[in-house]
């Protein structure tokens, strides 16, 4: 089984396992049991009917936004330990949108690259939209406002906003401005992601400008042997997320996909938990 | 930013201990509930209608 199909395979089951509520599209409820205290290792609104866990970006500011607290433990600790522990592999192979923009990906057209400038664009709207607004602005009880979900989230407005409407002839009489900026929204991300790999996990996604910092550190991360290397660049025309693995192998863009490494000619790249023994040694010998 | 295998080593187990200890702390002062609360019921901002 070659890395492309495997990770497609585990793509999908992630996917089932977090989504696994469908009967849930058609009276449109909510999966109400204790799994949905625990979060979603990827991008999975819990306002989606079939939703089994939370969602750690609305999480996050549900928490931070509430009367009790303005900051939460609970889901910046959750995601620094994932962070750590996997890094963007979350991006990759579990993230429920990110196998959506993929299939999206997939209807033939031109494809281009995005001009890395706009990958900076997701850290703005981590700290304005995520961290920022909703514990300054606030009502009267002290409540702040999930400003990213609010007015952002594209997959929020897919999974959930569109089921409940169609789902709930009550909600659809509450639909003015703020449904119709996020449709545009959603539909802006939809026609980018034909024409160019993961728009969204490029430019606006706060989980993956999380998890994209915590890769420079990652347990599991990505090695390539310079030594090894005969500089054919196939690696990185290999990478859609538009990383060059041999120069910048913990680059906060990578998703840990393992195109690259099959890509490679010499096996010179490799996706590992831990560090290689070679290179321990040699530090080992440079402390000597 | 290069790091040393050594350096990397040691702040992934400070990220990992700090964040075992913010989880701990969160679930102790009931965070989940809030979580959960927050995802059973239909967050009508999160869908673009608050």
């Amino acid at each position: 089984m070659n890395n492309a199909f495997k990770r497609k395979l585990i793509q999908i089951a992630a996917f089932g396992f977090t989504n696994s509520h469908i009967g849930n599209f058609v009276s449109g409820k909510l999966y109400t049991g204790k799994w949905k205290q625990f979060c979603n290792p990827g991008l999975n609104c819990y306002s989606c009917p079939a939703a089994t866990l939370a969602c750690p970006i609305g999480a996050l500011q549900a928490v931070n936004g509430s009367m009790q607290y303005n900051f939460s433990f609970y889901i910046v600790g959750f995601l620094l330990a994932v962070g750590v522990l996997f890094g963007r592999l979350i991006c990759g192979w579990i993230c429920p949108f990110g196998l959506i923009q993929e299939l999206i990906y997939k209807i033939p057209s031109p494809k281009y690259k995005l001009p890395k400038i706009f990958t900076y664009f997701k850290y703005a709207i981590l700290i304005v939209f995520v961290i920022l607004l909703p514990i300054v602005v606030t009502d009267f009880m002290g409540m702040g406002q999930p400003a990213f979900c609010q007015y952002i989230c594209p997959a929020g407005t897919l999974s959930g906003g569109i089921p409940m409407i169609a789902t709930h002839s009550e909600l659809r009489a509450t639909t003015g401005f703020l449904f119709g900026l996020k449709i545009t929204i959603l539909f802006i991300t939809i026609i980018a992601c034909i024409f160019l790999f993961r728009f969204f996990c490029k430019t606006l996604c706060p989980l993956g400008a999380i998890y994209g910092l915590l890769n420079k550190i990652s347990i599991y991360h990505l090695e390539a042997d310079k030594k090894a290397c005969i500089g054919c660049g196939k690696c990185a025309r290999a990478c859609k997320m538009d990383v060059d693995p041999v120069v910048n192998p913990n680059s906060a863009e990578c998703i840990r996909c393992g195109a690259c490494a099959s890509a490679c000619p010499k096996q010179a790249i490799q996706l590992k938990f831990g560090s290689s023994k070679q290179k321990k040694n040699k530090e080992h010998s440079h402390e000597k | 930013m290069h790091l040393s295998n050594q350096k990397r080593t040691i702040l992934q187990f400070l990220f990992l201990l700090v964040s075992i200890l913010m989880i701990a702390y969160g679930v102790g002062r009931g965070e989940m509930e809030i979580v959960w609360n927050k995802a059973i019921n239909i967050c009508l901002e999160c869908i673009g209608l608050g």
